[in-house]
């Protein structure tokens, strides 16, 4: 075992963590305040990534079309949830399901028909498209890295926004009892409206950043966002914190697992069979931990409170 | 027996169902069995899930897990067959029995962890272990991995009948379809099925009389996965070929929409839904490449106006039939 591989698979799954964190986090603040399980989230994460595409071509700057693609996704979301998705929030999960599968089927139609059937490929920007020397010599590349930081600094706004604000409070507010913040004058249906907003944003941010080290592809969204409800039961659905613990977690796992696991199984079995098994074996750990988990601790690490 | 509109209905499409080969063979269009055998299959399948999600509330969004299982079962006992010459692994009995021990271990497993817990964590949940069975065939190589096995020949059944021909097949789909109705209906029927669907409505109420409701489900969820996992056996035959997409997600999605767009809850509305939804598959790929643009708004749209499905219309149906014919008779 090589300690710096190590480390590079450990900033990895770090990476990997933060862009499941920026899923999670939508994912949960739709289902902890509007009840539904919106199976189309992955969608958006793909729409973040297209929008990126193709903004980047326009604008010939990454950064820029980043920030278009960033609006865009929030105006998709905020569109989506009119047009569609409002009149689901009191119907029962089997219905919300069926119809955001729905949504699935169009938009991964609706992409293939726009931008064709192959995948797109983003260039790096030539300011992230280094490495950087952390220390020890450990070089790691600058866009990952990127992905890291700005993953981080829109962890601690969302802090910020969900416990320092009002509209913060509001969110707080409605995850616990919607009739009451209702029944105090709050336009409930503007709020929900927000949410799934900031929701579909940080799910374009996670497509968007993702785009130029994954292939932009059909049904991206989908692989992700399977792990992505993993992450959410492990840290209890409804709860940021916990999807935030749970979304590192879970990518640290799932990353040096998959690479490491060829060698740790060839400790006890022979080798061939070691190469055989390890992948099969590492793309269940996960689900392994969460099985454990939830033997465990049925509500997740950390059940929001008042739920 | 009174034959009112639904009555008829369905009737008419189980002795419709029969004769498709009869049909096929007459008007030389035998595409049409293999078609409709494909419906046969996933009508097992979907009402199977209907006794876990329609009658017990249960939304399990992994049942093709069981699909892939009956399959690869059917899958690697032939290869085997083939390339090392061990004849008792082509052979459909064993491919059936592995199969059913398999599901039922497979859906003890999952349903053990997933039955703890409620509402949306389990529907999370069992997509989540589907995906792991689908990452499990995928990762294999030894089996086909990404790519898949093809199968080069079809179950043996000791010479009993040879599924090697289509008809066959199809009769064998249909006899199993009979056969799973038939079990369907008595279980819901029994006082084990009183308890599911007691238990659907309210579970503490269930509880409180005294039913572990939990082993109660756990049974139920055990059934309904040996159950769909016959219908992996026959899928496998059908295509002769097996890869990882027939445990796919979407899979379990498509078995559910089957059963809503059939109606919940109801005996043949699996039936029904299964072969509605790929005649509409076949009719709108027929229009448009992008058919899934058409299909995709209108399952949102099924979901919100068109409760109960198609057998909840014919329920309808039947209600204006009843007045009309006290009228006439008045």
């Amino acid at each position: 075992m090589n300690w710096i591989l190590l480390l590079e698979q450990t900033l990895n799954g770090f990476q990997f963590g933060i862009l499941l964190f920026l899923l999670a986090a939508g994912l949960t603040l739709i289902f902890g305040i509007m009840d539904l399980i919106n199976l189309a989230h992955g969608s958006l994460y793909m729409m973040g990534a297209y929008f990126a595409a193709t903004f980047t071509q326009w604008t010939d700057s990454f950064l820029l079309g980043a920030m278009l693609a960033l609006l865009a996704s929030m105006l998709f979301g905020v569109i989506l949830e009119v047009i569609a998705l409002r009149t689901l929030y009191t119907r029962s999960h089997l219905d919300q399901v069926l119809a955001t599968f729905g949504l699935i089927l169009f938009l991964n139609e609706f992409v293939r028909l726009i931008w064709g059937p192959i995948g797109l490929d983003i260039p790096l920007p030539d300011v992230l498209n280094g490495s950087l020397e952390l220390f020890f010599g450990i070089r790691y590349p600058a866009f990952r890295l990127a992905i890291i930081v700005v993953g981080i600094a829109v962890a601690f706004l969302l802090y910020l926004l969900v416990s320092h604000t009002k509209i913060g409070m509001l969110i707080r507010a409605g995850a616990s009892n919607r009739q009451m913040v209702s029944a105090l004058g709050v336009n409930i249906n503007l709020l929900y409206t927000i949410v799934f907003g900031l929701g579909a944003a940080l799910a374009g941010l996670a497509g968007l950043m993702a785009a130029p080290i994954m292939t932009v592809e059909i049904g991206m969204g989908e692989g992700i966002l399977m792990i992505t409800f993993v992450v959410i039961v492990i840290g209890g659905v409804g709860s940021i914190r916990g999807a935030f613990v749970a979304a590192l977690l879970v990518g640290f796992i799932d990353t040096v697992g998959r690479s490491f696991l060829p060698d740790i199984l060839g400790l006890f079995v022979s080798n061939d069979f070691a190469d055989t098994a390890a992948p099969a074996i590492s793309s269940m750990l996960i689900y392994v931990l969460m099985a454990i988990i939830l033997a465990i601790r049925p509500q997740g690490l950390f059940p929001p409170k008042g739920a | 027996m009174n034959w009112s509109p639904r009555t008829a209905f369905i009737t008419l499409l189980m002795i419709g169902l029969g004769a498709v080969p009869l049909i096929a063979d007459g008007i030389d269009e035998p595409f049409y069995t293999v078609m409709f055998s494909r419906m046969l299959i996933l009508s097992i399948g979907a009402v199977s899930l209907n006794l876990i999600l329609g009658y017990g509330g249960m939304v399990s969004f992994g049942h093709a897990v069981y699909l892939g299982i009956g399959s690869y079962m059917v899958g690697i006992g032939t290869i085997h067959a083939i390339e090392d010459g061990i004849e008792w692994m082509g052979n459909g009995f064993i491919h059936f029995a592995v199969s059913i021990v398999f599901s039922a271990l497979v859906g003890f497993v999952i349903g053990a962890i997933s039955l703890r817990t409620r509402g949306v964590y389990f529907i999370m949940i069992t997509l989540a272990f589907s995906q792991m069975f689908y990452f499990v065939a995928v990762g294999n190589e030894k089996y086909g991995g990404d790519d898949g096995l093809s199968l080069y020949m079809r179950s043996d059944f000791n010479g009993l009948f040879d599924i090697s021909n289509d008809n066959t097949l199809y009769y064998l789909n249909f006899v199993i379809l009979l056969a799973s109705l038939y079990v369907s209906h008595r279980i819901i029927n029994s006082r084990f099925g009183m308890m599911i669907r007691g238990a659907k409505s309210n579970e503490q109420r269930m509880a409180s009389i005294g039913f572990p409701v939990f082993r109660y489900r756990l049974t139920a969820f055990v059934i309904a996965g040996t159950i769909c996992g016959m219908a992996g056996v026959l899928s496998a035959n059908q295509t002769e070929f097996v890869n990882p997409s027939v445990m796919h997600w979407t899979r379990s999605g498509d078995l559910i929409i089957m059963i809503v767009l059939g109606g919940l809850g109801t005996l043949f509305g699996p039936v029904i839904g299964a072969v509605a939804f790929l005649f509409l598959e076949e009719f709108l790929s027929g229009i448009t490449e992008y058919w899934q643009l058409i299909f995709g708004p209108m399952l949102v749209l099924v979901v919100i106006f068109a409760r109960g499905g198609i057998d909840g219309m014919l329920v309808l149906l039947d209600g204006w039939w009843n007045r009309y014919s006290l009228k006439n008779k008045a």
